[in-house]
């Protein structure tokens, strides 16, 4: 459905998104993943056609998203990072407003609005103005409003970015839904368990370059191992230990600022040979790895704005 | 939520661009429809205020001289039409400065346009169509507040309307194609202090060009709120030329047309990104 070779975008001297490549199918999920400031969304406003690429070649729905703009975007809803919703509007109005973006006749809006607002549970909030709605409401609101035209990909740019657990979890769980209906959905996040919990494949974008591609499985196995043990001493005793950790057989080690992380594959095993060494932590924590392992590999512990 | 292709929504270029910026237009109304009231109040008090304490208050002073220079007219009928004018430009560019700043970067409704087919193009001519609205519901009302004043002579006045919204609309287009590149509302405030205020004064609505200084007239005949007003009251004094209406159209269509070329483009680089 989306095919980019080589997409570049640039503003002034700063590269944003220094020429990557991806394919996305019909019916998956599929997930930007970085820090900030990776490229995720320039990628995200350039598949919205509002954002001219710089180079390369982009296809949407084997449109030309810089010449037929208004006819992809037509099929696309979008959910951008901040909301743009219309405060002094109510929520019907919002929609109204919005169906009629797309040509769609009012009594269209009436009926989808009634399901839409069902769908994203705020039915019962439909002639509030919108202003004093909370986060997690709006961002409901903004997912309805981009449901309006019954588009074929939907985009959203961080999701569940400043959401209480709650909300983020009813969004997740409408976004299943609708990915059950057949809708293709491409998110960017920085969450690592919105992405182990939605997508079916991802990127990780680094510095305006894809790091790796796969499903979150996939990446698992191919960046980290199968367990982690994550181990804790008294600060005085942390140096010493982590010298010493050297020792014990570990694929990879990482030593922070108040714990050790060893990847293995087996981390019981590890712990026994851990204590045979005459070490005791404080705590030890054996766990599966996750895609943040994978993510923090790919893209460092370095501090981005 | 069925993954169907929306048939209403493969409309194509050039049609395409007027039924995009009725719909912006619509998003407008429907905004509106909060505030008009207030908006009417306004629009009937700022020609009764003005009419009333200078057509009718100070010019019963000026009557009194019975000057030529205002062509023999009561000051009243002289004030009315160029104040017809002053209130189309202050009406523009009330509507092309701050709901523009607001809609890209304070409630950002104009990103949330663009992810829809329409254009940036298609929200700017959206957003004129909806201030020609505006200019000529305001541009109306003080018409028929100053007929009954008793202001307006003859049925040629209402010939005043669309050039007043017309010259609006010369403010509309250029202000707007710079208030979009805008990022903060403080320099609104010296289009107000230095632009609208000296352009108010000396732009012959309150007395004859003819009055200033000789080398101050020609840059009064150059701005914008002078052709409108010159053409608002040849016509209500039924006094208007050929060539001067031509003059003063001409300038204030070519005015427009320049800013909404300008529009274009400002509108496309602010929301393409």
């Amino acid at each position: 459905m989306i095919r980019a070779r080589g997409l570049v975008k640039r503003f002034g001297d700063f590269t944003a998104v220094a020429g990557i490549d991806f394919e996305l199918y019909r019916g998956e999920a599929f997930g930007f993943l970085g820090p900030n400031g990776a490229g995720k969304s320039s990628t995200m406003r350039m598949i919205g056609c509002v954002s001219p690429p710089s180079g390369g070649e982009l296809s949407i729905l084997g449109l030309d998203p810089v010449a037929d703009g208004p006819v992809i975007r037509a099929r696309l809803g979008v959910v951008p990072q901040e909301d743009t919703l219309d405060l002094e509007l109510t929520v019907r109005e919002n929609l109204l407003v919005y169906g009629r973006y797309f040509g769609l006749s009012r009594e269209v809006i009436r009926e989808r609005t009634a399901q839409l607002l069902d769908f994203v549970q705020l039915s019962d909030r439909a002639e509030d103005q919108v202003e004093p709605l909370s986060g997690g409401m709006k961002r409901r609101l903004t997912i309805a409003r981009s449901l309006i035209n019954e588009p074929e990909i939907l985009l959203l740019d961080e999701p569940t970015t400043g959401l209480d657990p709650q909300a983020r979890h009813a969004v997740w769980d409408r976004l299943f839904r609708l990915k059950q209906q057949g809708v293709t959905l491409i998110l960017t996040t920085h969450y690592m368990d919105e992405a182990e919990q939605l997508c079916d494949r991802l990127v990780v974008m680094d510095r305006a370059k894809i790091a790796a591609e796969g499903s979150p499985r996939e990446l698992i196995k191919r960046y980290s191992t199968p367990e982690v043990l994550e181990l804790r001493f008294e600060p005085d005793r942390h140096q010493v230990a982590a010298e010493k950790l050297a020792g014990v057989p570990a694929e990879r080690r990482e030593v922070l600022a108040d714990r050790i992380l060893l990847y293995v594959t087996d981390g019981d095993v590890t712990l026994a040979a851990v204590r045979a060494l005459g070490l005791e932590p404080l705590t030890s924590l054996v766990r599966r790895s996750t895609l943040e392992d994978v993510f923090l590999r790919l893209t460092g512990r370095r501090l981005e704005d | 939520m069925a993954a169907v292709t929306t048939r209403e929504a493969i409309t194509r270029p050039p049609l395409a661009g007027a039924v995009f910026a009725v719909r912006e237009l619509r998003f407008w109304l429907t905004n509106y429809r909060r505030t008009w009231r207030g908006s009417i109040y306004s629009s009937l008090l700022n020609p009764l205020l003005f009419l009333g304490a200078l057509g009718l208050g100070l010019g019963s002073l000026v009557n009194q001289h019975r000057d030529a220079a205002i062509g023999g007219v009561s000051y009243l009928v002289f004030l009315a039409p160029g104040l017809l004018a002053a209130t189309a430009m202050t009406t523009a560019v009330g509507e092309s400065t701050y709901p523009v700043l607001a809609s890209v970067k304070w409630v950002k409704t104009y990103q949330a346009a663009t992810a829809s087919p329409l254009r940036p193009a298609d929200i700017f001519h959206g957003h004129m169509l909806f201030v020609a609205l505006r200019l000529t519901m305001n541009c109306a009302i003080f018409l028929a507040v100053s007929a009954v004043l008793g202001a307006v002579h003859s049925y040629w006045a209402l010939a005043s309307l669309p050039v007043a919204v017309l010259t609006g609309l010369a403010f509309n287009a250029t202000i707007e194609s710079w208030a979009i590149t805008r990022t903060r509302d403080t320099s609104f405030a010296v289009i107000f202090r230095f632009g609208m205020i000296p352009l108010f004064l000396f732009s012959g609505i309150f007395f004859p060009i003819t009055q200033l200084p000789g080398w101050l007239q020609p840059i009064a005949y150059a701005t914008p709120l002078w052709h409108g007003v010159a053409l608002c009251r040849a016509l209500t004094l039924g006094a208007v030329t050929l060539g001067g209406a031509l003059i003063n159209v001409g300038y204030l269509v070519g005015l427009t047309a320049i800013g909404v070329a300008a529009g274009n483009r400002s509108y496309r680089r602010r929301l393409y990104v």
